[in-house]
């Protein structure tokens, strides 16, 4: 278990992180989201005992990353891909890594074999794609066999090929039962990977708790109704106090939208109680993306620069994903 | 040791360290023969062991760039950062390179002036340059302390500045170029040129030395073995300031 309480970073008058007070639980996929210049590559370096807290501290399992002998076997990381020689194989890169902890040798074959990166293992690192770097940089995060990852958006510029690999890549391990911590400024991507979520904006911790409930929360759910008694229905549930409209949708006719604190289970049995007839009654979550945004809204730094980013990352993602995320889309609202 | 392990890897498997011991070994070696390869009559006869010597400070100048390299290449690269990910104990970690890189330098140093010498004495037949007063052992013997220790230095200061460029340019400067430029100040500049660390390194080497055809060189501070003390002095000093400042900066 990763636990952090009142971590602080300040670098001069910047605030990287502030006051941020998280757990990671054990044996999920918990995503770690913010805008970009959030403080999510700076958190997960301190993590690492990489840079120190200007106040606060994080623990793995109790002990300072510092304190930690063959860290490799405990947790292993991918903060970025670059950091490896350009002129070093990426089996001399594992092998030095190996020793450091004490890890037979077999453990970078097997490491290598992971990540599908055999074949091209003694070529110098620095003509390897970015998904071969990103690659190389998992199978380094694999070497101790560790029961904690951290990624820090690992995504990040792949082609969609390596994205897909890069998604199996996560639930595989979480199958597996590891800890993982999965960064990322696309609140999208995270409702695929991440069961768990820790947002934060401007370095300060804005939620955590499961994606669905981070989902349902930020996004709000509108029900929609299909039915020939929609008047009748109309009455009886603005008898319990329910926010609702009609509209005329292409197709489909009159539709009955419930707004606000309701379940499907409470429509349906109003329905039953009174005998009406439904011909379909569907839950409708909200745009991810403009929900996090809302959520994030005071805390966005670079506001433009957020969106473009998120433009150019989600021409990016495959198409199904958009499909996956919004499913429904709400009607213009 | 998993960390000599560790940086006997990295260094070994990158090939401009490779590159740097070479032409190290081959520079001191190389001007041995240019200044004992020419030498005719009386001159010959004139040869002693220092002459054979004269590329030696370069040589410990390109070693020093390599030991510079293996530390500034990993700031510059970002392994160093992967580098304390996998032994977050920094000081074993860059005491590990130290010794490593230290002890390349010395080999290499060791190689260079016996090198050096049996090309000298190749080319000189008239006069005797075999090695048998302790001066003359100390003189090639100790060039590989002085290399090992000058890397120590080289590391140190790689450390601190962490960028190549800045690191190169310090420890070429200082040596060939800042020490001699004290003795341009007036009144202490004398005393601060004897007194600087690489000047020490040299006086232990050449100290009793027979110049033969060099001429003759300055004052000494102190004695050859207390100099190269003090000159241990400072490579210990300076990795000393260097391991407690990265222990406490970010990486
Ligand atoms: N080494 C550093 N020196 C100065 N400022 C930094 C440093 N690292 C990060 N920052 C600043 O801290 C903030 C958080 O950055 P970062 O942790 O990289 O955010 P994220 O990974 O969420 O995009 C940014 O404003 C960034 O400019
Ligand atoms: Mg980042």
């Amino acid at each position: 278990m990763i636990e952090a309480k009142g971590l602080t970073k300040r670098y001069g008058a910047t605030v990287a992180v502030d006051n941020l007070s998280f757990e990671v639980k054990p044996g999920k996929v918990t995503g770690f989201l913010g805008p970009n210049g959030a403080g999510k590559s700076t958190t997960m370096r301190m993590i690492l005992g990489l840079d120190t807290p200007t106040s606060g501290d994080v623990r793995i399992d109790g002990q300072h990353y510092r304190d930690l002998r063959q860290p490799l076997t405990k947790i292993g990381a991918l903060l970025d891909a670059k950091w490896v020689h350009p002129n070093r194989s990426a089996r001399a890169h594992l092998a030095w890594m190996a020793a450091s902890n004490k890890l037979p040798k077999s453990s970078v074959d097997k490491a290598l074999e992971m990540v599908g990166l055999t074949s091209v293992a003694n070529k110098r690192a620095g003509a390897y794609s970015l998904g071969m770097s990103q690659r190389l940089g998992i199978a380094g995060a694999l070497l101790g066999d560790p029961e904690i990852l951290l990624f820090d958006e690992p995504v990040n510029g792949l082609d969609p090929e390596g994205i897909v690999w890069i998604r199996t890549f996560m639930h595989r391990l979480a199958d597996e039962g590891r800890t993982v911590l999965v960064s990322s400024h696309l609140l999208s991507e995270m409702a695929l990977t991440a069961e768990e979520l820790i947002v934060i904006g401007r370095g300060k911790l804005i939620a955590q708790s499961t994606t669905t409930e981070f989902v349902d929360r930020a996004s709000g759910t509108t029900v929609k109704v299909r039915s020939p008694q929609l008047d009748q229905l109309q009455g009886v549930l603005n008898q319990q106090q329910l926010v609702t409209r009609i509209e005329d949708v292409e197709d489909q006719g009159k539709v009955l939208f419930v707004e606000g604190d309701t379940t499907t289970d409470q429509i349906g049995e109003a329905a039953a109680a009174e005998g009406i007839v439904l011909h379909e009654l569907t839950l409708q979550r909200g745009s991810l993306e403009a929900a996090f945004m809302q959520m994030t809204g005071d805390s966005v730094q670079y506001h433009a620069h957020d969106e473009i980013a998120a433009v150019t990352d989600v021409t990016a993602v495959p198409p199904v994903s958009g499909a996956e995320v919004a499913a429904g889309p709400k009607e213009d609202n | 040791m998993s960390v000599i392990t560790v940086e006997r890897i990295k260094l070994f498997s990158t090939r401009s360290p490779w590159w740097c011991m070479i032409v190290a070994a081959v520079l001191t070696i190389g001007f041995a023969a240019l200044t004992t390869g020419f030498l005719k009559g009386a001159d010959e006869q004139r040869a002693t062991i220092f002459i054979t010597q004269p590329g030696a400070q370069l040589s410990q100048m390109v070693m020093m760039v390599m030991a510079a390299l293996a530390v500034t290449t990993e700031y510059r690269f970002g392994t160093i950062r992967t580098s304390f990910q996998a032994v977050p104990q920094r000081t074993a970690l860059l005491l590990g390179k130290t010794a490593v890189v230290a002890f390349l330098a010395g080999v290499v140093g060791l190689i260079a002036s016996f090198g050096a010498w049996g090309i000298g004495n190749l080319f000189v037949s008239g006069a005797d340059l075999s090695i048998d007063t302790p001066a003359e052992w100390r003189l090639l013997a100790g060039q590989g302390l002085i290399f090992a220790l000058s890397a120590v230095i080289a590391v140190a200061i790689g450390i601190l500045i962490r960028q190549s460029a800045g690191a190169i340019a310090i420890l070429i400067l200082w040596p060939l170029l800042v020490e001699n430029l004290f003795n341009l100040i007036p009144k202490v500049g004398d005393d601060m040129a004897q007194w600087s660390p690489f000047a020490n390194g040299s006086s232990f080497l050449n100290q009793g030395q027979d110049f033969g055809l060099a001429g003759s060189q300055g004052d000494y501070a102190m004695g050859p073995w207390l100099a190269l003390l003090y000159f241990a002095g400072w490579a210990a000093a300076l990795l000393t300031i260097a391991l407690i400042s990265a222990s406490r900066r970010d990486a």
